[in-house]
């Protein structure tokens, strides 16, 4: 095949073949107004996350007086808190997979490029962390340095880089050993260049990938230690938190537990259709 | 004129599960500034093993021993420093396939650019005025738009155009192409070869050619060096070689190949039985047991290279006795 008009890149014909994929475009659109409002409506939205109303405890959804998901317990409007959370859970979402992207590319490609022992310490070190649970590890920093939003981000980020290393390690591991690195050595470049231009740019595909499905894990984690008290605090709030609280009024206010669970599990699907997308358009055998 | 390049004694060995592969043993060799040299054999007989250990590229079970100097520096498993300092600057390589060569994710340029980069300080606009500037020296049609393209989007012809173009920009000394023109048809494979050429004529590089194409070698090389069984058979002059050769596998290879004039009823002469088993190499000449001019003295002892004319030496015992 010769060079077409414009040189379209490896990535631009990815994205044309993403485009093409249905579910995934529909889940990129669905993600973005999620995103959008969460961040604008708070903002704009005429209650705030704190206004509490003795007239409107627990009162179900309703488009007339305003409260269009209800109000909870202490009478806060639904509708802003549920947004609000979706800008805690998609920021640690979204945080924590960066801080586990920028360590695990880093400490998989590096023990994978290097090999013998260096590969060896590096992966067992891995593995050690591996066999600490999560739970134990994020109560160990709550109760050392308090309870912090931001030791969420660290608790998560630290622990989900560690697939993400052994992903990047086993691809930089089969990359290694192709022709162009041995050209690239070669022509002289230096290993750090070898690493950084020539062996990670091919390791990202099945790296991006893993990073979409990262994000919806590390919403679910966030969730979870919400769920158990360890996560974040009120008055801020999150989907995980909402849903446990939602979920001990579930006979008296259903539609507590039911929009932000809603929101949750639309966000999930949405994020495991783009994974999908993502992994076929980026299939080297489809090029 | 000192020699460019002075192999002496080189040994390649792999360990492997069933044992040891002597994948080239004992080859000295020299290189002179300017000249090209081909390097003819089968698989196997140790050709391209014989480079990569020279520029530091064996697999991680393979071990390089002997000497190879470059201008009286020894390179053969130096420090990675001098390495770079050398490869793609002083000493470049072409590898056979050029697809698996360039980097899949790069564009072609930045990965010629990177080498001005590394190796003559250049900022990277004056890279990639110099490597498109390259790239239309290989004669790449539309080298600016090209420069942009990822190795998917090019043909055969012109990735290996683009890897020449790369090894060529520091005007290095020695080009070593593997097997280069293997993967191309015959009027690439022209083009390519007078690049070769030209780069010999124009900027004096030494040009060590790795093929299997005794045609190849006829039409572009001054010496050749035989190799089997991961030794030199036989080295010396193109014109005396193809004349007058003295080892029995290079007359073998010679009658081996096909010429236009040949009656095409006739079948062609090939050399009967199987390249030797590396790891289990017969203490005698490895290249006895498919010799038909083979007597006493083959199987038994391992023949030297000898003097057969004044550059032409050769390692067979019919020659010492004749």
């Amino acid at each position: 095949m010769t060079a077409t008009a414009g040189s379209a890149s490896l990535w631009r014909k990815a994205g044309r073949r993403f485009a093409r994929n249905r579910a995934a475009m529909a889940s990129v659109v669905v993600l973005a107004l999620i995103t959008l409002a969460s961040i604008i409506v708070p903002i704009t939205w005429h209650f705030g996350i704190e206004d509490a109303s003795w007239e409107s405890i627990l009162t179900p959804p309703s488009l007339a007086d305003g409260h269009w998901f209800g109000t909870d317990a202490n009478g806060r409007d639904l509708f802003v808190r549920t947004l609000y959370g979706g800008r805690i859970s998609l920021a640690i979402g979204v945080l924590t997979t960066i801080v586990a992207l920028a360590i695990g590319v880093t400490w998989g490609a590096v023990a994978g490029f290097t090999g013998g022992r260096v590969d060896g310490l590096m992966m067992r070190f891995v593995d050690v962390l591996y066999s600490l649970p999560l739970i134990f590890f994020i109560i160990i920093l709550v109760t050392v340095f308090g309870r912090n939003i931001f030791l969420v981000f660290v608790g998560i980020g630290a622990v989900e880089w560690l697939t993400m290393s052994r992903i990047v390690r086993g691809q930089t591991l089969s990359v290694k050993t192709r022709e162009f690195v041995d050209a690239a050595v070669a022509i002289g470049v230096s290993r750090g260049a070898i690493l950084a231009r020539h062996v990670v740019p091919n390791v990202l595909g099945p790296v991006i990938v893993y990073v979409t499905l990262l994000i919806p894990t590390n919403i679910i984690v966030e969730s979870y230690l919400s769920f158990l008290g360890l996560g974040v605090q009120e008055p801020l709030t999150s989907w995980g938190l909402l849903i446990s609280q939602g979920a001990g009024q579930l006979e008296q206010a259903p539609w507590l537990l039911a929009f932000p669970a809603a929101f949750l599990a639309v966000t999930m699907f949405c994020f495991n259709f783009i994974g999908d997308g993502l992994r076929d358009a980026l299939d080297p055998r489809d090029r | 004129m000192a020699a460019l390049l002075e192999c002496r004694g080189l040994d390649v060995r792999f360990s492997t599960d069933t044992g040891t592969v002597a994948a080239v043993s004992g080859l000295d060799f020299d290189l002179a500034p300017g000249e090209c040299l081909g390097i003819v054999g089968e698989s196997g007989s140790g050709k391209s093993q014989t480079f990569l250990a020279m520029f530091g590229l064996l697999a991680a079970n393979g071990t390089a021993t002997g000497s190879v100097k470059y201008r009286g520096t020894e390179i053969l498993n130096a420090p990675r420093a001098v390495l770079d300092e050398l490869r793609g600057n002083r000493l470049a390589m072409v590898f056979q396939d050029a697809l698996s060569g360039l980097t899949p994710t790069m564009r072609v340029g930045e990965q010629l650019a990177e080498v001005l980069v590394r190796h003559q300080g250049l900022s990277r606009a004056d890279a990639r005025a110099r490597a498109i500037e390259a790239l239309e020296i290989v004669r790449l049609p539309d080298a600016a738009r090209r420069y942009e393209a990822y190795p998917f989007e090019l043909s055969g012809g012109m990735r290996q155009r683009v890897m020449i173009a790369m090894a060529s920009l520091c005007r290095p000394e020695v080009l070593v192409a593997d097997e280069c023109t293997t993967a191309l048809d015959v009027t690439v494979q022209a083009q390519v070869l007078r690049l070769l050429d030209g780069m010999k004529r124009k900027a004096g590089t030494a040009i060590v050619l790795i093929t299997h194409d005794l045609g190849v070698v006829a039409g572009l090389c001054d010496r050749v060096l035989i190799m089997y069984g991961g030794r030199a058979v036989e080295i010396g002059p193109v014109r005396r070689i193809f004349r007058e050769p003295a080892h029995p596998y290079t007359r073998a290879l010679l009658r081996s190949m096909p010429s236009l004039g040949a009656d095409p009823a006739v079948d062609l002469p090939v050399i009967p039985g199987q390249p030797p088993d590396l790891e289990n190499l017969p203490p005698g000449c490895a290249f006895a047991p498919r010799c038909t001019e083979r007597f006493a003295p083959c199987q038994a002892e391992r023949p030297a290279l000898q003097v057969a004319a004044a550059d032409h030496r050769s390692a067979c015992h019919l020659g010492r006795v004749q």
